[in-house]
């Protein structure tokens, strides 16, 4: 069998040789123009005035269109159609795209937009939660409210109480090859697009608007990106707009890549977030209520931002029971990039306000934080028998606003309605009893791990003697201090918006018993293609290289979801699955019937097939197959079971199941100039039965120095006028080759997915990203060994920020 | 427009360029070698690292103009005479050294100009070395890992596996 072993990166040859192709690579005719976007200066305001004819008469320049010159939507937005391509006289942002400039070379283009004269009305921008919350601006009409218990009076009779706040900031994806589109006008006005997406049914579906033509005039390819980590679920529609705008314009093949500066100026980053908490506790560190307040600044324009918020605080929780608990999350509205999808959509944030709560605790009352937080972890889940899942029955949604169906900015309360009006109906679970193993949105832990996966990580690290060691290295260094800290990961998968738990698959066999196989899922370096192609070459009893890997394609495979949450192999390894087995399910029966045996003795295994006694290759059993008239060729189509959620009322099953994993991080601090090192980290991560362990570990080594990035160097910085002032590698710092620990041991926890996935592993992308929170809590327990107060450290750990939490420990 | 000539991969080559011309832009645009990336534009990511007369150069930093007569090696040279992946190239494929790849071609430059220089380097001295390579997906390891071992040192002693 193909699945559960390491094989290494599909693409990897081509990566080595540099032959593998991105968007920027591909080879385009000579009558090809490139596009440039003109940038708004300021943050707020409205345009009197665009004086475009330098850009116009500009060497190079073929055209230069505003948002009056567009033939059809001027939106890009995946949610409430707030997101204009071009500039609609309104500037919400610095950095807002105004005007299009279309030249015969890249250069050319990005020269002449900076030539446009604009003036403008000014306003005051917003930029500050004060500020928002003083004016209220927000997205959705109020906070969004989950409540478990009765948080005030669990809150009041609480014996002791503690209350915090903690800050932290947002991310730039810096996914290393930068947003690209390029679109190839077809014959009668169809388009074909290549993006480097993570959704490419959404551009089809933007393009489409764009051109006022329907979705089967527009097809989109994506082989492969250089990187997405969410930044390539929405951000790149205005890209492949702009580009099939222009080459419906001009008949000729148009291209557009942001450079760097541009792209980190345009885009959206992770959402920052402030947590306020209020927690009521025994003397043991048990909790017994919580009260979080999250605050986020969203940007100029929805986006994904009500599912990332959401998300926050389906995370709010992350390992531990919460008896009471109440997160209210105010989703405000600021003249800033609008802030998007970025790895865990929410999740880590969501996490970083329990965890600091445990910091906090543990530090207040001289409890061992590991101690503390096993107190208060969720239940062990006993063993279920492994049985058919039960399926949820169809229910009817609401009808959704056509526009936005495929993009997880779709919360328009849509199909979540629908299912659950099941709650409280006909095929209502029953609620569980309130000192149950619930979350504060009511569903029930079934399958949590981290007790004995603490108990296993505790060991392989020697966390009880190093911990020793560190507090007597401590007790004799002055300038130096040490820091270790723990941390679990407890992370929901599934699509939150429950219509987009669907994937489809598109398999064909050919007559010489090679295999083509095709899904939605696309490929930004998290090795899916390669996963999903092991799930194919197990079906089918063939080795790897029988099966051919092809670019995501929507004429291939429809209305497909974006390649986030986590769901990629998941979703498609199942679509692909089926498509597989329909195939050797004809070729069985086929066989079966020429060979007088049952279908079930024929058996396809090391590249040969079994019929009876005979025994033929695959090749020669694809061949008798078609010489028999046999299709050979299928699609497949799987939607998670189970799942439904009422997102407005904060109740009922969001995930299929939760992925864990636990976290030890080892630092040393400079108290003098609060530089810092990660010294060690002990990984050790739940991929269920893993497709492929070498991929998943490279995913979680990827995504712990991910998240130890965004929590310690990587600094977002907007000046008082709301321009972002780091927006380039030299000013924005993420983790290089130094950065990463000295000592870095990771492994995959042996167990298998208690729910029915693709041969029972777990997803893998987003979890391991929250394994990083550890660096920030070992920074700040280095903090608290310079004195007795608790350091209070903010996010991300900067050396400023880390010098100044030395300072509060001292005070 | 100046005239340029110098040797890529071997072969000679030479074109009419702009004075501003970006050698990085001259072999992806004129000589169509995409495999050289780039990923900031302003010399700090090291995707379109190439050799310029055996010396690791970021190619977005340096003038096609100012090549001229110079041998220069792209990643699309870096293989075999067969064809085959060579030492380092095959290392980073069995060590798992790449994700998304757009580093790549850029960490594998560095890395040959890296063990020419230094033929066995600790794991620190490649750390300090490929300081000007960023990486968003790996986490490094497995690149420096790949690195390890096409100097033929033993790789089985770094952790996490
Ligand atoms: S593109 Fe040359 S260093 Fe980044
Ligand atoms: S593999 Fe993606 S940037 Fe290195």
């Amino acid at each position: 069998m193909s699945v559960h072993k390491p094989s290494p990166h599909d693409a990897a040859a081509l990566h080595v040789t540099g032959q593998a192709r991105y968007v920027d690579d591909i080879p385009l005719p000579g009558n090809a123009v490139h596009l440039a976007f003109g940038l708004s200066s300021i943050a707020r305001g409205r345009i009197t005035a665009m004086a475009l004819d330098k850009v116009r008469q500009a060497p190079g320049v073929i055209a230069v269109l505003t948002a009056a010159d567009l033939p059809g939507a001027n939106d890009v937005s995946p949610s409430i159609h707030d997101e204009p391509l071009l500039s609609d006289g309104d500037v919400h942002y610095a950095g807002q795209p105004l005007f299009l400039v279309v030249a015969d070379s890249h250069l050319a283009a990005r020269k002449a937009a900076r030539l446009g004269e604009v003036t403008y009305e000014e306003e005051p921008p917003v930029l500050t939660i004060e500020d928002a919350l003083e004016k209220d601006w927000r997205f959705e009409d109020g906070p969004r409210i989950y409540t478990k218990g009765d948080v005030d009076a669990a809150l009041a009779a609480a014996p002791h109480r503690l209350s915090g706040r903690i800050e932290m900031g947002g991310q730039e994806h810096f996914y290393l090859e930068g947003q690209a589109a390029l679109a190839l006008p077809q014959e009668g006005g169809d388009m074909v697009v290549h993006s480097s997406t993570q959704h490419p049914t959404e551009i089809q579906h933007k393009v489409a608007d764009a051109l006022n033509m329907p979705m089967h005039a527009v097809r989109v390819e994506t082989r492969r990106m250089g990187g997405g980590f969410g930044g390539k679920e929405s951000q790149g529609n205005a890209l492949a707009v702009a580009c099939a705008v222009a080459a419906q314009l001009t008949g000729r093949p148009a291209k557009m890549r942001y450079d760097r500066d541009d792209d980190m100026t345009i885009t959206g980053k992770r959402h920052d977030f402030r947590i306020d908490y209020t927690v009521g506790h025994d003397a043991e560190g048990r909790i017994l209520a919580v009260d979080f307040t999250q605050y986020t600044r969203c940007g100029w324009a929805q986006d994904l931002s009500l599912p990332v918020a959401d998300r926050a605080m389906l995370h709010a929780d992350n390992a531990y029971l919460l008896p009471n608990a109440r997160i209210t999350s105010h989703r405000l509205r600021t003249n800033m990039a609008s802030a998007t999808a970025f790895r865990g959509f929410g999740g880590p944030q969501g996490m970083v306000g329990i965890e600091r709560v445990m910091d906090h605790l543990a530090h207040d009352l001289g409890i061992d934080p590991v101690e503390l937080r096993r107190r208060n972890y969720y239940r062990a889940a006993p063993l279920a028998e492994t049985g058919k899942p039960e399926t949820t029955p169809p229910t009817p949604g609401n009808k959704l606003d056509p526009g936005d169906v495929a993009s997880r900015g779709a919360t328009q309360v849509s199909s979540g309605l629908g299912a659950a009006k099941r709650f409280g109906g006909e095929f209502s679970p029953a609620q569980p009893a309130e000192d149950s193993n619930t979350t504060p949105y009511h569903m029930e832990v079934t399958d949590f791990i981290l007790h004995e996966m603490t108990d296993s990580l505790l060991e392989r690290a020697d966390y009880a003697s190093r911990k020793a060691a560190i507090t007597e290295w401590n007790a004799s260094n002055d300038r130096l201090k040490k820091g270790i800290a723990f941390s679990p990961v407890k992370f929901g998968i599934s699509f939150t918006l429950t219509h987009l738990n669907q994937a489809g698959a598109l398999v064909h066999v050919y007559q010489d018993g090679s295999v083509h196989m095709n899904h939605g899922g696309t490929e930004m370096g998290q090795g899916l293609f390669q996963k999903v192609a092991q799930v194919a070459a197990s079906r089918f009893g063939l080795p790897l290289d029988a099966i051919k890997i092809t670019a995501t394609d929507t004429g291939k495979v429809p209305n497909t979801s974006a390649t986030a949450a986590s769901s990629g192999s998941d979703l498609n390894g199942m679509a692909v699955k089926a498509a597989c087995d329909t195939i050797r399910d004809r070729m069985a029966e086929c066989l079966a019937e020429l060979h007088q045996v049952q279908p079930a003795e024929v058996v396809f295994a090391e590249g040969e097939v079994r019929v009876g006694t005979e025994v033929m290759p695959f090749a020669r059993a694809a061949q008798i197959a078609y010489e028999n008239r046999v299709s050979l060729s299928a699609t497949g189509f799987y939607k998670t079971p189970e799942v439904a959620w009422d997102r407005i009322a904060g109740k009922g099953r969001p995930f299929f199941y939760f992925a864990y994993g636990a976290a030890i991080t080892e630092v040393v601090i400079d108290t003098l100039t609060g530089e810092n090192r990660i010294l060690r980290t002990d990984i050790l991560h739940d991929a269920g039965a893993s497709l492929n362990p070498a991929l998943d570990i490279r995913q979680v080594e990827g995504g712990y120095v991910q998240g130890a990035g965004w929590l310690t160097t990587e600094e977002l910085w907007w000046d008082d006028a709301g321009h972002l002032r780091t927006h380039a590698p030299s000013t924005y710092k993420i983790p290089a080759c130094s950065d990463r620990p000295d000592i870095f041991n990771v492994a995959l926890w042996e167990g298998e997915n208690r729910a029915e996935t693709i041969y029972r592993s777990k997803a893998v992308g987003e979890p391991p990203f929250m394994l990083g929170i550890s660096a920030h809590l070992a920074l700040s327990d280095a903090c608290a060994a310079c004195g007795p107060a608790f350091p209070d450290l903010q996010a991300p750990a900067t050396a400023e920020e880390v010098l100044r939490a030395v300072k509060r420990a001292q005070a | 427009m100046t005239q340029v000539s110098m040797t890529v991969n071997g072969k000679p080559v030479s074109g009419e360029v702009e004075g501003r011309t970006l050698l990085a832009d001259y072999l992806r645009e004129d000589l169509r070698l995409t495999g050289t990336h780039i990923g900031c534009d302003t010399s700090q990511c090291g995707a379109c690292v190439v050799h310029v007369n055996g010396k690791a150069v970021k190619a977005c930093t340096m003038f096609a103009a100012e090549a001229e007569g110079a041998e220069v090696t792209t990643i699309e040279g870096m293989a075999n005479p067969d064809g085959s992946l060579n030492t380092i190239q095959q290392a980073f494929q069995d060590h798992h050294g790449l994700q998304c790849g757009f580093c790549t071609p850029g960490m594998v430059m560095s890395a040959a100009a890296l063990l020419e220089e230094n033929p066995k380097p600790t794991e620190a001295e490649i750390r300090d070395y490929l300081e000007g390579n960023i990486c968003r997906c790996t986490g490094y390891h497995n690149i420096v890992k790949a690195i390890m071992a096409a100097s033929g040192q033993d790789v089985s002693a770094i952790a996490a596996e």
